[in-house]
């Protein structure tokens, strides 16, 4: 089976998913612990309305979502600052009407019938050199912003108030992380498309924070667990040619539920 | 000087006034216990104290300066109930980010940094616990930790709102202790509804429901009653009624 890896385009596909999977490692981690998976998805489906607006004006889409995504995220990071009460509202007004647009602009183009599906499950097989050179910068950025924030970002997740009256600037990191996970949130959607990212961003995080008694370990961890995740799922949408992203979520699924089984025998012996 | 001075101070988050005519001087090394009925306003004076919101109306002075600017002077122990328990942090990361932010190394932490957090640790008898996960420990232990984390900043005064809920009554105990130990060194002020306890330890109280009564209760006996019962609520009335 190891002569499928001679294609550049499986080549690629197994790059692009590790890229992602420890940009979504890392960046799923503090979506976790600061509870942000709802923001997280509603982004995911905003993005669609950047994708929509790349398709009508002819830019490229990864462009086109990120743009929109970080708009996305700064109104998001601005809701929950400053209008607490109203989070849950907002974020679903957001959710639908970036999609909504998205579709709308999508139909509105002429002679181009672009594939939704793509983009909502993903088409990792159809990744390009150009994909990659992205998502190695944003993954090198990450690394870089947690490396030598790696303080500031764990004080803002654990305790912001404290974080703020030690004088650290509580609501750059928030805003900060939330377009981090946005740009996450663009390069995982060519893996797994916007509809399942959610499942890479939290899947692979919460068997790892069963394993870590850090917010480090907790991203080594997952970032190594949504890569075997990802190998496996692709192998086996490979080998059965079905849709990859819906592989990759199934193959973490049932992975977790044998991880929690084996975690509750093992807790039973101690 | 006085290490707090509060003056004519008054509050509301909306159009219901929460504090009104807040008048409290505290002197250094002193032990404060503010106390009074929930909704009463405690947590909301803890706040202003600690300049996370801002007076309406009227003055407060920490060390005769305006609250935030005097960050490294203050160690702040906030209530339990906001620590998320499931976090994965060790004991000594959560010590360390009592540092304030100044001069720091490029990456991580400078080694006086984690010498200073280890003896802070060691301070409150938890330095065994450092590499624990914070989710592990029993709730007083996990006090002592916020408390190591609050004194990393080498304070002057303490602020704890509401330290022994949720804790066991031997646990209670040891953090007092704890508490009556600092107290030797610094200023104490505790918010809590832990009465009966609260009075063995403090040296002054402030009542407030709306309006701040004030007692120094040094020397005073009437509060311990010999058969070791008495009724909260009644000592509750007694102290919010004015001139006692």
């Amino acid at each position: 089976m190891f002569d499928i890896l001679q294609y550049e385009f499986i080549q690629n596909a197994l790059i692009a998913g590790i890229l992602v999977s420890i940009a979504s490692g890392i960046i799923g981690s503090l979506i976790v612990v600061n509870r942000m998976v709802f923001l997280a998805g509603g982004i995911a489906h905003t993005s669609y309305g950047g994708i929509g607006l790349a398709v009508y004006f002819g830019l490229p889409i990864f462009l086109g979502a990120s743009l929109f995504s970080i708009f996305a995220a700064l109104l998001i990071a601005y809701i929950t600052i400053n209008q607490k009460h109203r989070i849950d509202t907002f974020i679903g007004l957001i959710w639908a009407v970036g999609m909504a647009l998205g579709i709308l602009l999508v139909d509105l183009t002429p002679g181009y019938n672009v594939d939704l599906m793509s983009y909502l499950f993903g088409s990792i097989l159809a990744v390009s050199k150009n994909d990659i050179y992205f998502m190695a910068t944003l993954v090198f950025s990450i690394l870089f912003i947690v490396i030598f924030w790696y303080r500031d970002i764990l004080a803002v997740s654990y305790d912001s108030e404290y974080a703020y009256l030690r004088g650290i600037p509580v609501k750059f990191f928030y805003t900060l992380i939330l377009v981090l996970s946005a740009l996450t949130v663009v390069i995982a959607i060519k893996v797994v498309g916007l509809i399942l990212v959610i499942a890479l961003l939290t899947i692979p995080i919460y068997i790892a924070e069963k394993l870590s008694n850090s917010l480090y370990s907790m991203m080594f961890f997952s970032s190594v667990i949504s890569t075997i995740f990802t190998l496996i799922g692709l192998i086996i949408s490979y080998q059965y040619d079905i849709t990859s992203g819906a592989a990759i979520i199934l193959v973490s699924a049932i992975l977790l539920i044998l991880f929690l089984l084996f975690y509750k025998l093992i807790g039973k012996e101690n | 000087m006085n290490v707090i001075d509060i003056e004519n101070l008054s509050f509301s988050y909306s159009k219901e006034t929460i504090l009104e005519d807040i008048e409290l001087h505290v002197k250094d090394k002193e032990f404060l216990a503010i106390i009074g009925p929930n909704g009463g306003g405690k947590s909301t004076l803890l706040k202003l104290i600690l300049g996370l919101l801002k007076p309406k109306k009227g003055s407060i002075k920490l060390f005769g300066k305006e609250p935030v600017k005097n960050l490294s002077d203050i160690g702040y122990v906030p209530q339990n109930t906001n620590i998320n328990t499931n976090f994965p942090i060790k004991v000594i990361e959560v010590v360390m980010m009592g540092h304030v932010g100044s001069r720091r190394p490029l990456i991580g932490y400078k080694k006086e940094e984690i010498i200073c957090a280890r003896g802070a640790l060691k301070r409150v008898g938890m330095l065994e616990f450092e590499n624990k996960k914070i989710g592990s420990l029993s709730g007083g232990q996990r006090q002592r930790v916020m408390i190591a984390r609050a004194l990393c900043a080498h304070p002057k005064m303490m602020l704890l709102d509401e330290p022994t809920s949720s804790i066991d009554v031997k646990g209670q105990k040891e953090i007092y202790e704890l508490l009556k130990e600092l107290n030797k060194s610094m200023t104490i002020v505790v918010v809590s509804h832990d009465i009966s306890v609260i009075l063995e330890y403090a040296s002054v109280v402030a009542h407030i429901n709306k309006n701040l009564s004030y007692h120094d209760i040094r020397g005073e006996k009437r509060f311990y009653i010999q058969d070791e019962h008495f009724c909260e609520v009644e000592l509750l009335q007694m102290l919010g009624e004015k001139n006692v």
